[in-house]
């Protein structure tokens, strides 16, 4: 399972510094492109190798364009009903308290449907990881306006852009999950450039060890680009995430309790 | 020579890579992969310097990085 990554054609003096992670199947994926679905996916799996976790865990996929990563993650999955992927998790690692046991939910999903489920987990301070993808709006059923969606923007829902009068304001995840007493780590990051997507590595590392720690729930929230929703090409989308999107959405830790930091072999 | 090695069949031509690299040694390509995309290549003649940014950014996880030990890089 530790076998060195290599590539056909490498010669004496040459080595592979950098290739996809085993915990990522390798196939191409359905998502637009410029997507960050697929750098979250990627980021994930590495953590996954790096902290020694694949053997034991288990994704509780949910609805929305990540809808098909148990076809992308090499790990057990399970779907779950719109927004209940909490829901899930929670029975299954109080079930099997030795899996590893993460949700992937975009923020139609998490914010919207799935409100209700993603606050009692964390008020209960179940043992899970929450991966959540905010791209500010639902991308798989044609970009309708989600509670994350920005004042003034456009989607098919707000056609002349949202407006608090009506829909009230972007709802801010990271911060309300972090106030309740069962989140052990909670922050923010985005993935629209090096730095960010570095940063925001660590931040999953740490959701991730808030449960290979036994400590609690861990929540990252991941600020991501729609290309096709928002109408943009990739370049654009990864712009406008550093000026429209993190003003509003503040990258950082909300919460961090201090737990151990698990080394390789992932802790319990 | 350090390089960067495109799994063809994951690109989506999104150019992302392209505009990170500090050596402006990418740009699209003219040929199709079976999703129907155009895909990326190496063009230019400037050395690989295995910063590996490219890899960092792509959403799809279509490039690994070569890194050649003699360049002492
Ligand atoms: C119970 C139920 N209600 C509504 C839907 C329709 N639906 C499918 S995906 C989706 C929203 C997905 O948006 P998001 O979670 O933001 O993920 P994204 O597609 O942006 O990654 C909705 C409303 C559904 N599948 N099931
Ligand atoms: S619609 Fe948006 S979220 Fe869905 S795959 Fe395309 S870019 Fe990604
Ligand atoms: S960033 Fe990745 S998917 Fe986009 S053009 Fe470059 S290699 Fe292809």
């Amino acid at each position: 399972m530790n076998a060195t990554p290599s590539l056909p054609g490498l010669v004496e003096g040459e080595e592979l510094i950098f290739s996809p992670p085993r915990s990522l199947t390798p196939v191409p994926t359905h998502y637009c492109p410029g997507c960050h679905h697929g750098v979250a996916h990627r980021l994930v799996a590495e953590l996954l190798d790096e902290m020694g976790l694949q053997e034991k865990t288990a994704l509780i996929s949910s609805i929305g364009c990540s809808v098909f990563s148990y076809n992308y993650f090499e790990v057990d999955a399970l779907e779950a009903p719109h927004g209940r992927a909490p829901a899930v998790a929670t029975g299954l690692k109080r079930a099997r308290p030795d899996c590893f046991v993460f949700t992937y939910q975009g923020d139609g999903d998490l914010a919207s449907i799935g409100l209700a489920e993603i606050m009692h987990a964390a008020n209960r301070g179940d043992k899970i990881s929450i991966v959540f993808v905010n791209n500010t709006v639902y991308g798989m059923t044609g970009g309708q306006m989600a509670p994350t969606t920005l004042l003034g923007q456009k989607t098919t829902t707000t056609p002349m852009g949202r407006i608090s009068e009506d829909c009230g304001y972007p709802m801010r995840m990271a911060e309300i999950i972090s106030g309740l007493d069962g989140t052990v780590y909670s922050a923010r990051g985005a993935l629209n450039d090096a730095k960010n997507i570095r940063q925001a590595k660590k931040m999953i590392r740490r959701a991730f060890e808030a449960q290979s720690t036994n400590s609690g729930l861990g929540f990252v929230e991941l600020l991501a680009g729609c290309p096709t929703n928002w109408h943009m090409d990739a370049l654009s989308s990864n712009k406008r995430i550093g000026t429209e999107l993190i003003p509003v959405f503040p990258l950082g830790v909300f919460k961090d309790n201090g737990f151990a930091e698990s080394g390789k072999g992932g802790g319990k | 020579m350090s390089r960067p090695v495109f799994a063809e069949e994951r690109c989506k031509g999104c150019m992302l890579c392209a505009s990170v690299c500090p050596q402006k040694i990418l740009a699209i390509s003219s040929r199709y992969n079976p999703q129907g995309y155009l895909v990326a290549e190496v063009s230019g003649d400037k050395p690989c310097t295995a910063c590996a940014s490219c890899a960092l950014i792509c959403p799809d996880c279509a490039i690994s990085i070569v890194r050649s030990r003699k360049e002492g890089k």
